[in-house]
């Protein structure tokens, strides 16, 4: 029992101490590579029984559907055609920049078969594809909806994915709005609408509510590349003790129901997986 | 025989390490899903003793640190894990033979076994909430393994009891 406790202690020591090159991560990257295929294959087996609860649609709730989603379509059509204008402006700043910079990020689609239950009181999930597919830690990881987090581990087959949403998770922000730089942090709590707080850098300027914040992008595209939608001002506070305006956004991504994720990798990237990139070439 | 034995309870680990965060993750509440691995060393520490119990705690607790979603120090689920086998282990004279008292055990177990992660947590400076929100946890945590007990109990408790090496008369 006594040697047991030690045990624990030494372990936790070791892993607190050592930071990326600790001991214990060979063994975390060999557990990661037997469990994560098992993983991957319970998720497989147990998605069909997922999309049962679909099926028990009752009528009132249909109709409800039917009458939410023609409202949106007419809001939708409305938007279409205003936005040609708009759209053409876009064309051509997208052309300059891409000329500017010949960059071009290429996608790798994954899957996501594990999530972290939030007894370990973090944010994390487990994506099927690894470095076999060529997925490195620190890449950007996306869904259709904008960012989802980044990648902190791999093994071959699979890959480890820290939600912006986790407390540990720090993510530089740009107001869509005025272009201000900030922090996004996440809240890790495990309240029903998952949150982040956005800490300005200029403390003279007040968010807007509403005002969608992108990522500012760091170096390299790693961790986070730039320009990926990460959520909306959702409300907005200070203290009398403090300067600075602090928001709280509300992200794009339903951090409880992901299912297929995209991660950035450089585009030309070898791997088991079709890439897809911007241009659909 | 030992080498047969320990296999098994490692396989039924692993089994409920992968269930709890590949298949649980869907009816979660919060997030929190039911603690199948903290269930099944309850139920060898009510089957088969305190040692047995703290040892595939131990395992249990390791597997559940480094097995892939995981993104927290090391060690912190082995230490709460043994001491909740520990712990089971000391009253199973009294619980194992009365249903009430097993989910006693098993709720008392989930809050202690919650609890102390989420203690290394703040002394590590390591994933850290507010204490309402660690109790809120916490709380939903054991409600979700008494509700599964009935379900999983019985059949640990069959399989550990199975499990045990045979023992001498006197």
């Amino acid at each position: 029992m006594v040697l047991l406790l030690l045990a624990c202690l030494t372990v936790l020591t070791l892993d607190a101490r050592g930071g990326t090159d600790s001991p214990v991560e060979p063994l975390r990257a060999a557990v990661g590579s037997v469990v994560g295929p098992v993983e991957s294959g319970t998720a497989v087996a147990v998605r069909p029984f997922r999309k049962l609860g679909g099926y028990f649609g009752s009528n009132d709730k249909l109709r409800e559907q039917v009458a939410t989603l023609s409202a949106e379509n007419s809001r939708l059509r409305g938007q279409v055609e205003t936005q040609p204008l708009d759209r053409h402006r876009l064309a051509e700043l997208d052309g300059l920049t891409r000329t500017a910079r010949h960059t071009g990020y290429s996608l790798v689609a994954a899957r996501v078969v594990a999530v972290g239950p939030s007894q370990s009181f973090s944010r994390t999930v487990t994506i099927d594809a690894g470095t076999s597919s060529g997925v490195r830690p620190d890449m950007t990881v996306l869904n259709n909806d904008g960012l989802v987090g980044r990648v902190v581990r791999t093994t071959r087959t699979t890959a480890t994915v820290l939600l912006i949403v986790d407390q540990d998770s720090v993510v530089g922000g740009r107001l869509g709005s005025n272009l201000e730089l900030g922090f996004l942090h996440g809240r890790g709590a495990t309240s029903k609408a998952d949150q982040l707080d956005l800490d300005l850098m200029d403390s003279s300027v007040t968010p807007a509510r509403g005002d969608v914040v992108v990522t500012w992008g760091s170096d390299n595209g790693a961790p986070y590349v730039a320009g990926i939608p990460i959520g909306k001002v959702a409300s907005v506070w200070s203290t009398p003790r403090e300067m600075a305006k602090h928001a709280v956004i509300t992200p794009f991504v339903d951090f409880t129901s992901l299912d297929v994720v995209g991660v950035v990798v450089p585009s030309g990237t070898h791997g088991d997986r079709e890439l897809i990139t911007a241009g659909g070439r | 025989m030992a080498l047969v034995r320990g296999l098994a309870a490692l396989v039924i680990l692993l089994l409920a390490v992968v269930l709890q965060v590949a298949v649980f993750g869907y009816v979660a509440v919060d997030g929190v899903v039911p603690d199948l691995a903290l269930l099944v060393v309850v139920a060898a520490a009510l089957a088969r003793g305190p040692q047995f119990a703290a040892v595939l705690g131990f395992v249990g607790g390791l597997l559940l640190d480094v097995a892939p979603p995981a993104d927290h120090v090391a060690g912190r689920w082995a230490l709460a894990f043994v001491v909740v086998g520990y712990l089971a282990g000391r009253v199973r004279q009294d619980a194992r033979d009365s249903t009430l008292s097993a989910l006693a055990t098993v709720a008392a177990c989930s809050f202690v076994g919650t609890s102390v992660y989420a203690l290394t947590g703040l002394v590590l400076d390591d994933g850290a909430l507010a204490a309402g929100e660690m109790l809120r946890v916490v709380g939903i945590s054991v409600l979700w393994d008494l509700l599964v007990t009935p379900l999983v109990l019985p059949l640990l408790l069959m399989g550990f009891r199975r499990l045990r090496p045979p023992q001498l008369g006197y």
